[in-house]
């Protein structure tokens, strides 16, 4: 799997109640959620989506805060294809996965990587090429078992393809 | 045979091995999935791709505590879905009206949750469970789906911190205190993927109440789980629920120990007599302060009691203890959220309620309120709140520009006397 794109960039221990609302978790339809993705933090995200900038990248204790996967899903909806962080809260961690939203730990990855730079990353061969500065950085590959539920495209699938 | 943690032991009991070792992927038993009315949507529509079966109806709980009674008419629609669901599968333990209350306070005074259980539930606070000796832990709604069909979870051991406090609690100090120093200390990340495990002699004397406000916040400090082991205080808690349907093994709680050589990744002591009155100041639950070494006055234009983390009947039993005589400042809205409907009537019985209406308080239904930013008392642009409840993450509870304060029942109900944040007297 490869993706490319131009980063948004954010801080430290972004948090699900900015990422979706609560008055907003009254909507499950994932496409509406993602309309009103990172509205507690960034009014200009979707702006700032639609401009062509398809990759997140943030600090440590990214998605901390509560279990809502209503986080993930609107991440996925909004038209974002990955997030690299230098850390992620561990519901966050598991939604992502379990939705297919792919997502990378990146140590130092907000030290490395400035708004608006153009990234490929190479999830099969663990790099991500930063175009934009002519650098490349290794990706911390995922656990075998993480792995086998990401190729089956979430957990919904993986279970669908491994059980009777 | 290796040593192991408590939450190590309960862990290996699920997935029927001898031992397990932190790092390690497992596949665990689960003894109650819980959801509540905005994460049990998504996990229905989840839940119908799987084409499957509910793996048990007596073990998978939902209880509507979030957006009711029914704020507007999207939430109704989602109350709708889950009860229809609920009824169709014939779940045991739906909660539901005039029987719900908020969850995490509701589930253990119901009976259904027993020390030694692997509690899963899509609502992050599910970690309080572990004031009874429960590994219990938050997921997402895709998680919860595939324990519905398989009652089991996959799970990474958790590394375990142990934090052994010693010493004798402050006047007006309480578990809430005790966790708000803790994440203070380690910071909102500093627990992250870990099991806290919390000791020593000041949690030993320690009320279910309180330790249940202190498990509830693990998850704050980014911990998969808080854990206490369950002892004579516990055995006690659980023998005095009316409606408990399961046998007390006293055995099998003996056996919820660590052993003493069990291995943590690290080991914090926490000296309670350094322990005042604290305050987290916004955004973060770890910006903390002693309230008595606040420099100047915080007015605040809301206080809010109840909450997951401090909505039980002994934090009314404090709150009303402060309010008792008193009036609320006329420029303060204080709103009371008994966490469940015996806790409200054990609070009319006690006279609580009585207190509270005389000085000037609102007391609301058992719901989680605005601690969410839901609905019952949100904040209007520059508004501040102080609240027993567990986040202060900007805009939390309403505008992007309000703020939130966090502090225990006493703190909260001195501060809508004063009109700002101050310890009692």
């Amino acid at each position: 799997m490869k993706i490319e794109g131009k980063v948004i960039k954010y801080g430290n221990n972004v948090n699900t109640d900015e990422i979706i609302p609560a008055k907003y978790l009254n909507i499950s339809d994932p496409e509406l959620l993602g309309k009103y993705c990172f509205s507690g933090l960034d009014k200009n995200f979707i702006e700032k989506v639609n401009q062509g900038r398809n990759i997140i990248v943030a600090g440590d204790n990214f998605g901390c805060g509560s279990s809502r996967e209503h986080a993930a899903v609107s991440i996925k909806a909004s038209g974002i294809k990955c997030i690299i962080a230098e850390s992620f809260a561990r519901i966050f961690f598991r939604n992502s996965i379990n939705i297919g939203l792919p997502i990378v730990e990146l140590k130092y990855a907000t030290e490395k990587i400035s708004f608006d730079d153009e990234l490929k990353i190479d999830f099969d061969n663990g790099k991500i090429e930063n175009i934009t500065k002519k650098e490349f950085y290794d990706i911390v590959p995922f656990p075998i078992f993480m792995k086998k539920i990401i190729d089956a495209g979430g957990l919904i699938q993986y279970l669908k393809t491994h059980r009777r | 045979m290796v040593k192991q943690t408590i939450t190590e032991k309960i862990i290996a009991k699920h997935c029927r091995k001898k031992e397990v070792n932190p790092g390690e992927f497992v596949e665990s038993d689960v003894d109650i999935a819980l959801s509540n009315d905005i994460t049990s949507p998504l996990t229905i529509n989840q839940f119908k791709l799987l084409n499957k079966k509910i793996f048990n109806r007596n073990k998978i709980v939902i209880v509507l505590d979030h957006f009711v009674p029914n704020k507007d008419i999207a939430s109704a629609e989602q109350c709708k879905m889950v009860r229809e669901f609920a009824k169709k599968n014939n779940l045991k333990y739906f909660f539901d009206g005039a029987t719900a209350g908020i969850e995490h306070a509701l589930l253990p005074e119901q009976g259904l949750i027993l020390p030694g259980y692997v509690v899963i539930g899509a609502d992050s606070h599910t970690c309080t469970y572990g004031a009874l000796g429960c590994f219990s832990t938050g997921v997402g709604s895709t998680d919860l789906a595939c324990v519905w069909a398989t009652g089991k979870i996959w799970l990474r051991v958790p590394e375990s911190i142990k934090f052994i406090y010693y010493g004798k609690l402050n006047k007006w100090v309480y578990g809430k205190d005790l966790i708000l120093y803790t994440i203070g200390k380690i910071g909102v990340n500093g627990a992250n993927y870990k099991s806290m495990e919390f000791t020593g002699e000041v949690i030993q004397r320690l009320s279910i109440a309180d330790r249940f406000t202190i498990c509830n916040m693990a998850i704050e400090s980014g911990a998969k789980s808080g854990i206490i082991e369950p002892d004579e205080i516990t055995f006690n808690y659980i023998m005095q629920i009316k409606n408990k349907k399961n046998v007390i093994d006293k055995q099998l709680w003996a056996d919820l120990k660590s052993d003493k050589d069990a291995e943590y990744s690290k080991i914090i002591e926490i000296n309670c007599n350094e322990i005042e009155p604290i305050v987290a100041l916004p955004h973060l639950p770890s910006n903390i302060t002693s309230v008595n070494k606040l420099r100047k006055k915080i007015w605040v234009d809301q206080v809010v009691i109840g909450s997951c983390t401090n909505g039980r009947l002994e934090d009314l039993r404090i709150a009303s203890k402060v309010l008792k005589g008193r009036k609320v400042n006329s420029n303060v809205r204080l709103l009371i959220f008994p966490a469940t409907p015996t806790i409200y009537k054990q609070a009319l019985k006690e006279g609580l309620i009585d207190i509270f209406i005389n000085s000037g308080g609102i007391i609301c239904p058992p719901t989680c309120g605005p601690c969410l930013g839901g609905h019952l008392g949100i904040l209007a642009k520059g508004e501040k709140c102080i609240a027993t409840t567990n986040r202060n993450f900007v805009g939390r509870m309403g505008h992007l520009e309000s703020e939130i304060y966090l502090a225990n029942p006493a703190v909260a109900a001195a501060s809508a006397i004063s009109g700002y944040i101050t310890e009692p007297e």
